[in-house]
């Protein structure tokens, strides 16, 4: 196999990279809701990867960018304002979560 | 070709000897295979109209039960009758109602080209339909389903003992032809215009089926993950939705009406459409302020994704989550009243001709007014709080998806039925029709307006007596209206077989679909239009249009 | 292979291939703002969940199988490489190294497959199967069982996904090998790629949802 353009594998190479890095991470204890935010950033930047240049959607038409584009605004749409729920809600939780899961008390159904 | 050239003249004999209903066959197979649009455009007009009358039937029923108090039938029939009601009507009829029969029909004619994008994705999509509908009435004949069209958990989940899981796939697969449908009209409406049909150039219709599709595309899939998360709760016992088990209810209600509050504008959009194209054409004047219009689509289309909890307000969401969410249902009545004010605009100082669409269109702007403004009224949370669950949301609802969309269908099936099939229907029904359905619509639904404000409930099989009287009269104008429904089916028939020959433009309409005979040929046109002007160019004198 | 190939007439609708090409891509890019959405009501749900029961979800999150879903992801990172090359190897015409690398793809699709048979078989005998075979006790039982139900319809509707990729891959190194395509005529590779490339980075998020929860904890 001649030609293989090295773009290519260096991309490979990075998430993999990157993969060893969040798994590595995952084990550190960080403060607060870092390990996750870490976590996510390195999806992110694994993601950005793969979109930009396996799929070529930088080089890409503008059309489908947008494509692109509005199926992930609509996902944060859907985050966003549910959260405007979620944030706000005052929860007071009724039944008792921390029963064992035995199914006996539910009831048969079809 | 004389069959293709453009005329402004209603009554020339033109008979269109090769057109889609004759070539590639008349049989069976060649149906059922076919990869013509406008074929499957026939197709999904049969298939809906099937469901239309299924829907109507369960709506006849309930309105029959509600003539007496105490109701005629047991509450569990009247739980499934609505329910019943409710799918057929929102999955089955209104959601395919105008994209997948005049949506499918018109848009390649209307951009200039030979078929959609996507044509065997397009026969799929028709029988991802057939096939959820059949799902669908298999288990309403098995017995039923009790939930109400919106499935709420934990009853859907947990409790109900109906078949919904059969139901919940039947809604699924339809998702699927709906998004299916949607996909193939993005890409044709940016990948197929032919040369010089620019944006600003197309027909308003195109474009309120492309701001529909965009809703299709992306608000279907969440309605379906959430389906299949109720389905599998019910079956395994597991409970996401389901307070008891640890899971939250309203979860499942943000998700399902983050699709069904964007999908009541897939519904009302395509209706936008069909009126923006009668009107000018029965005023004989340009859309008035065509860029407006065209962008209050798109805007509907965005913000109608922004204002889903306003149907949570009493379900417990927090009270800021409740003013968001009223604030941004207040702002979506801004582009819907942008298009009241454009066609009442076109009408002024138009050479205004009543025949049966431009009817339909009429009554279409007086009852979406109506439907939008009391639109506004449960967008205000303190009101809201009075009326949920009540007949004023039916009544509101309805007076958008019935007095709105189902009129924009009727005068949509009225203006282009010439051109589908190639025959005039008789003119006189045509407009008895038309009134019968507008006089019938307003009995059957503005008393329900004046109940629900009274405080009653929807969804009860029987009422207190001092509700009956404006029951007795909603329940007479449903039968006006049922007559209004049916009267088409019989001249629309007729027509069929001898109806007078339409010729290819018999309104001395604009457009490019009218530029080709009717019935058009398989490939639409028998040379491919250029087009030099935008839409909508009319004068109140008719005159011949060039390609 | 020469350079020019076989190139076929466009389908009756478009007028030229070109036209064809870019209708085909645009519409799987629709496609995938379709599926981003129908992954998004899910994450919605495990956010939910997450952030209302975090230690709860910690815990389930430990009892994942992080060697295999670990190694998954190596794979399927390797198959989008192998997918790109199978595109770059489409562009040049070169018809022996698309075949070849088309398999590679799909092998590392089984593969993927496998591993998460073999995840799912562990998880049944620990008895972490919601609804079938679950039998978890503790504080914090509901939100593993709860995590568990999301963990099958993720992994579930992903692992459907990636069988219904291994399917067009294959069904491209067949034609591909019968000289179906040229440097002229290779969409059905480059769309097929899109989908499996989507595929991958779904993955990507799932894994450290699914995988890295709770790590650093006790």
């Amino acid at each position: 196999m001649t030609g293989i353009p090295r773009s290519y594998l260096f991309t490979w190479a990075a998430l993999v990279a990157l993969l060893a890095a969040t798994l590595g991470l995952a084990y550190v204890p960080m403060p607060g809701p870092l390990n996750i935010v870490l976590a996510l950033g390195i999806s992110v930047a694994k993601a950005l990867l793969v979109l930009a240049l396996f799929m070529k959607l930088f080089r890409a038409p503008a059309l489908t960018r947008a494509a692109a584009a509005a199926g992930l605004f609509w996902l944060a749409v859907l985050f966003a304002l549910s959260a405007t729920d979620y944030l706000t809600r005052k929860v007071d939780p009724v039944g008792d979560l921390s029963a064992p899961t035995g199914r006996e008390h539910r009831q048969a159904d079809r | 070709m004389t069959s293709a050239t453009v005329t402004g003249k209603p009554d020339e004999p033109v008979v269109a000897t090769r057109n889609y209903l004759t070539e590639g066959g008349v049989t069976l197979r060649s149906w059922l295979l076919t990869r013509d649009h406008k074929r499957i455009a026939i197709l999904y007009t049969l298939s809906i109209t099937v469901f239309f009358f299924v829907g109507g039937a369960a709506a006849t029923l309930i309105r029959l039960n509600l003539v007496t108090p105490s109701g005629i039938f047991t509450p569990d029939i009247y739980n499934r009758l609505f329910t019943l009601h409710g799918i057929v009507m929102v999955w089955f009829f209104l959601i395919p109602s105008i994209p997948n029969t005049m949506g499918n029909f018109l848009i390649p004619l209307m951009i200039g080209a030979k078929d959609l994008a996507f044509p065997r994705l397009n026969l799929l999509s028709w029988y991802l339909y057939v096939g959820a509908g059949l799902l669908a009435l298999f288990a309403i004949l098995i017995g039923g389903v009790d939930t109400g069209w919106t499935f709420y958990t934990p009853f859907s989940s947990l409790y109900s003992n109906g078949y919904v899981v059969l139901a919940l796939a039947a809604v699924l697969a339809v998702g699927f032809s709906s998004i299916l449908t949607g996909l193939n009209f993005i890409v044709t409406t940016h990948r197929m215009r032919a040369p010089g049909m620019t944006w600003y150039r197309l027909p308003v219709f195109v474009w309120s089926n492309y701001a529909t599709s965009v809703i299709m595309v992306l608000a279907t899939p969440v309605l379906a993950i959430t389906l299949i998360l109720v389905a599998a709760e019910r079956l395994l016992k597991v409970g996401i939705f389901d307070p008891a088990l640890g899971g939250d209810p309203l979860l499942f209600q943000h998700l399902f009406w983050f699709y069904s509050h964007p999908a009541v504008y897939i519904m009302i959009l395509p209706g936008f459409g069909v009126i923006s194209e009668i009107v000018p054409c029965f005023a004989r004047k340009p859309l008035f302020g065509y860029k407006f219009v065209v962008w209050s689509s798109i805007a509907i289309s965005v913000i109608g994704f922004f204002v889903w909890a306003h149907h949570m307000f009493v379900a417990g969401i927090s009270l800021y989550a409740g003013l968001v969410f009223s604030l941004l249902s207040y702002v979506i009545a801004v582009p819907s009243a942008i298009k009241v004010f454009n066609w009442t605009a076109t009408l002024h100082k138009g050479w205004i001709s009543f025949d049966a669409p431009m009817l339909y269109a009429l009554g279409f702007i007086g009852l979406f007014t109506i439907g939008g403004l009391t639109g506004l009224f449960v967008a205000n949370l303190a009101f809201d709080v009075h009326v949920t669950d009540t007949y004023f949301v039916v009544a509101h609802f309805h007076y958008i998806m019935v007095g709105g969309m189902v009129s924009a269908y009727f005068g949509g099936l009225h203006y282009w039925w010439p051109k589908v099939t190639g025959r005039l229907y008789p003119e006189w029904w045509a407009r008895i029709a038309a009134l019968l359905i507008f006089f019938g619509f307003n009995l059957t639904f503005f008393p329900q307006f004046i109940l629900g404000y009274l405080g009653m409930e929807r969804r009860y099989y029987s009422y207190p007596p001092e509700f009956q009287a404006w029951n007795i009269l909603s329940s007479a104008g449903a039968s006006v209206l049922a007559a209004g429904y049916a009267l088409p089916f019989f001249y629309l028939g007729w027509s069929l077989f001898r109806g007078k020959r339409a010729g290819s433009n018999p309104w001395a309409a604009t457009g490019l679909e009218w530029q080709t005979s009717s019935p058009p040929p398989t490939h639409n046109f028998d040379r491919m239009p250029t087009v030099t002007r935008p839409p909508y160019q009319y004068r109140p004198e008719p005159e011949p249009q060039d390609v | 292979m020469s350079e020019a190939g076989p190139l076929p007439r466009p389908e009756p609708q478009y007028a030229t291939t070109d036209q064809q090409a870019e209708a085909a891509t645009f519409g799987m890019w629709v496609f995938l703002a379709t599926e981003i959405l129908f992954f998004g009501g899910l994450l919605l749900a495990y956010t939910w969940l997450r952030a209302s029961h975090p230690a709860g979800v910690a815990e389930a999150g430990r009892h994942t199988k992080i060697v295999i879903g670990s190694v998954n992801t190596l794979v399927l990172l390797t198959s989008s490489l192998t997918m790109a090359l199978a595109v770059h190897a489409a562009e040049q015409g070169r018809r022996k190294a698309l075949t070849r690398l088309l398999a590679v793809t799909a092998l590392l699709g089984l593969l993927f497959l496998g591993l998460k048979g073999y995840e799912y078989h562990g998880e049944w005998t620990e008895h972490l199967v919601p609804g079938l075979n679950f039998h978890e006790d503790g504080p914090h039982a509901r939100t593993i069982e709860l995590f568990y139900f999301l963990y099958f319809l993720l992994t579930g509707i992903h692992g459907i996904h990636v069988t219904i990729g291994i399917g067009l891959i294959v069904w491209l190194a067949l034609r591909a090998r019968r000289g179906s395509f040229s440097s002229g005529y290779y969409t059905p590779v480059e769309v097929t790629g899109l989908y499996w490339h989507f595929v991958d980075v779904v993955w990507i998020f799932l894994y450290p949802l699914i995988y890295l929860v709770g790590r650093s904890g006790p």
